[in-house]
């Protein structure tokens, strides 16, 4: 068992959660107190002892699958006839009329797509998640197409399922049966709305069914290490911006409100505490009361140090817009830290687009509406820093002040115009400080088109900014 | 003055605190089973799902303190309230915030008091020396000094002691439960305060030496997730995040706690809470407020909620105004577009 457990703490730690010694004496002692043939037990005990933050769930997830996968008879390739335990209970509404049709779930090969996509359905219809279960190993058999030692990932094969499966229409062809079960025929909105959320719920369980049995049958054929490697996802707050799939991108969304608030409260806190003032007579002498008059213990005013003032400029074309996005709403997300936020954007024209993040509640809705509503296409929608440099300039250098932090982001390819550095310069001259910040690796900077060297030099220094980490990284240093 | 007994740190340690390798001895276990915690915890209309129940009975057997996490309103505090009722034990409470100190979470010399003891002894002293008989109370030749010492020992007693949550718990002969509620709330630096008694349950005095649990206390901390935590506080914690309730069991949750709820309303209201949480909202509606969503409804008499109730009492739910417009978008106007 210890062989195990250690072979299981090197995987997290592979997949970078950091487990500390101690932390691994624990789970050790802990699986003495569960009762190691229940699976989940195992599971909630080395959870508890080792994944410590809510983030790493996931990922430890994922490695307990592949690592404790199930392994034994009945999860040989071949398929078996699952025997149908009758009906898991159920609360649905829309139950009842599909009873008594749960007959055998497994029944071999013998059936062709059309009559498997119609058993799924109605066990989907019926909530049966043991028959749903079983359909899910059938549908992998007959539509992944795997072949023993192909190198593709996981996720082609459950791409290629779920293209045979066609879940849109199927939640269409739920919908409708629900519609026509109701009284009326006819569904109100609420109920409506109700029906289609309980059927993503069991779809959105057939699809994870599908991907147990996927990588079940992945560790049947490559074994659970060389698995364990390929199935290792980055930890949210280390996705690259610039290549983050749609996935990706929806759970950095979800990252980066908890981070704003702690951002913002880390923040207070140290802008609060950093420095001790002055002495405080009155504090103290009213403190002194108590101990007799003598000032035992003396209080000091709090320095109240300037809130810096933040100008955003953010070339938002293609390649660099996810990453633009995501600094404007973290920057704007805690502008109560800044005296004065003013955010720029563009591509080859510029637009100020403060004004879309004023009196909202919401931060993400400003930052969908900047893509839709600022003026930023010049001439061909393609990145011109030069030519959004000097209009820059023209209109808006007057109001830069010693107070002002100008911060640039963005990639520096130019597709060949002229870099007009100069303005970096004079804002430079104008400005507290100039950084840039750059979604690319450092390895990148400088070749092909970008021209980041020639407005490096007028920077005060320039970051790499590639993940979520690095952007809480350079914010906290800039407040 | 034998000021501390047998919690002196030089007086050979109870046996019963500490096993080997540093495990503190659990003492006899509270649960017997991960199903009895569970089974416990309903009885006193907590529903644990088996990942609660297994911290549960684990922080028992370990004697480890739990952090639990979650947003707000997920039933942390209830739980640790829950365990505290079913084991019989007294809940202590410390209510982290920021600008907590050692005075208010440990212990507190009642420096009053002292001041008091001191006058008192120099009246006794100025008396003594009037009456000019030096051998009256401290012997001849040195009485000052060793009636310094006398009254140094006298004021960093027990009596001039003020416990606070912490060493309350540590103190307690009785079976307790010791909840230190939103320690995120403190500042980094406050939080080593805490390492001490939830790694070896022991309270360190300078005048006074150690003082060592009776009893090993069932620890729960909360923190609603402001700020990261220290490695070094995790380290010491079993982990348990508390997320919101699957379907059935919001339900269940809401038929044990409001009363006069039917079936079939509990079930609408956890699918249109687990609705509401599928949307892009500020602020998710909690637990808390899903029970105080399902006693309004039983208050003004609903059996089934329609589209028009629910936008009139959506408010108990959601906190935000621009939260409740989008609600209401959605859950009217979803399915409209292709009826």
């Amino acid at each position: 068992m210890l062989d195990v457990l250690t072979g299981f703490i090197g995987e997290l730690r592979a997949a970078g959660l950091p487990v500390s010694l101690t932390e691994s004496i624990d789970a050790a002692e802990a699986v003495h107190h569960i009762p190691l043939e229940d699976r989940d037990a195992l599971k909630y005990a080395l959870a508890a002892t080792l994944v410590k933050s809510s983030s790493h769930w996931k990922a430890f997830e994922t490695a307990f699958e592949v690592y404790f996968s199930m392994r034994g008879p009945q999860y040989e390739f071949g398929d078996e006839s699952s025997s149908p335990d009758g009906d898991t209970d159920s609360d649905s509404e829309h139950r009842g009329q599909a009873q008594g049709r749960a007959q055998g779930g497994g029944g071999g090969e013998s059936l062709s797509s059309e009559e498997l996509a119609e058993m799924l359905f109605r066990a989907l219809l019926s909530a049966n998640d043991a028959q749903v279960a079983a359909l899910a190993r059938q549908a992998v058999s007959r539509f992944a197409g795997m072949e023993p030692g192909r190198p593709v990932g996981g996720t082609y094969y459950l791409y290629r399922t779920l293209r045979n499966l066609d879940l849109d229409r199927v939640l269409e062809r739920l919908m409708e049966a629900a519609r026509a079960a109701a009284p009326e025929g006819q569904l109100t909105p609420l109920e409506d709305r109700l029906a289609r959320d309980e059927f993503k719920s069991r779809l959105d369980r057939l699809r994870r069914e599908l991907e147990d049995e996927i990588r079940r049958r992945l560790v049947a054929d490559r074994g659970t290490e060389a698995l364990a490697r390929s199935l290792r996802k980055p930890l949210p707050e280390e996705i690259d911006f610039m290549h983050a799939t749609r996935d990706e991108l929806a759970s950095l969304r979800r990252a980066i409100h908890p981070l704003t608030r702690k951002l913002a409260v880390r923040l207070a806190r140290k802008r609060r505490h950093g420095r001790k003032g002055p002495l405080d007579f009155r504090s103290t002498m009213r403190h002194s009361l108590s101990t007799g008059g003598v000032p035992v213990d003396p209080k000091f005013r709090y320095p109240r140090p300037a809130k810096p003032e933040i100008i955003v400029i953010a070339d938002i074309s293609g390649s660099v817009a996810s990453f633009a996005r995501f600094t404007l709403h973290l920057v704007h997300a805690i502008s109560s830290q800044f005296s004065k936020v003013r955010s720029f954007v563009f591509i080859d024209g510029i637009d100020e687009v403060t004004r879309f993040f004023e009196n909202v509640d919401d931060v993400a809705d400003a930052v969908h509406r900047i893509n839709t509503e600022a003026d930023v296409v010049w001439v061909d929608g393609h990145s011109d820093y030069g030519h959004a440099l000097s209009v820059f300039w023209e209109r808006w250098g007057e109001e830069i002040t010693p107070r002002s932090s100008v911060l640039l982001l963005g990639d520096a390819r130019n597709n060949y115009h002229a870099s007009q550095a100069w303005v970096i310069q004079e804002i430079r001259h104008r400005a507290r400080h100039v950084y840039w910040l750059n979604p690319e690796p450092r390895a990148y900077w400088g070749t092909g088109d970008s021209i980041l060297g020639e407005y490096a030099v007028h920077c005060d220094d320039v970051f790499e900014c590639r993940n979520l980490r690095q952007l809480e990284h350079f914010v906290t240093e800039l407040a | 003055m034998s000021p501390a007994g047998d919690k002196d740190g030089d007086e050979p340690r109870p046996p019963d605190t500490t096993g080997m390798l540093g495990f503190p001895d659990p003492g006899p276990p509270l649960f017997s089973s991960v199903t009895e915690v569970r089974e416990r915890l309903a009885a006193v209309g907590y529903l644990a799902d088996d990942g609660i129940a297994g911290v549960v009975h684990l922080a028992d057997r370990l004697a480890k303190p739990v952090l639990v996490e979650g947003p707000a309103g997920t039933g942390k505090t209830e739980l640790a309230k829950s365990v505290a009722r079913v084991t019989g034990s007294r809940l202590i409470r410390l209510q982290c915030y920021e600008g907590l100190d050692e005075s208010k979470a440990l212990y507190e010399w009642n420096y009053k008091k002292q001041l008091l003891r001191i006058q008192a002894q120099r009246v006794v002293d100025d008396d003594g020396s009037q009456a000019a008989s030096p051998s009256a109370r401290d012997g001849v030749g040195d009485g000052s000094t060793s009636s310094w010492r006398d009254l140094e020992e006298d004021i960093f007693s027990e009596e001039f002691l003020l416990t606070r949550p912490l060493l309350e718990a540590i103190r307690s002969s009785d079976p307790v439960v010791l909840l230190v509620d939103e320690v995120d709330r403190v500042e980094l630096e406050t939080e080593a305060l805490l390492l001490e008694v939830l790694s070896e349950y022991q309270v360190s005095i300078p005048e006074l030496g150690t003082i060592r649990a009776q009893q090993i206390p069932l620890v729960f901390l909360t923190s609603n997730n402001t700020r990261e935590l220290s490695e070094a506080l995790k380290r010491r914690c079993l982990y348990l995040h508390l997320d919101y309730p699957s379907l059935e069991r919001e339900r269940d949750i809401v038929l044990t706690r409001v009363p006069g709820v039917t079936e079939e309303l509990a079930d609408q209201i956890a699918r249109i809470v687990r609705s509401l949480r599928t949307l892009e909202l500020k602020k998710y509606p909690s637990v808390s407020e899903t029970l105080d969503w399902a006693r309004t409804l039983v208050v003004l008499g609903v059996e089934s909620i329609d589209a028009e109730q629910a936008k009139a009492t959506l408010h108990v739910l959601l906190k935000y105004r621009s939260d409740l417009e989008r609600a209401a978008k959605e859950l009217a106007v979803a399915g409209e577009d292709r009826a």
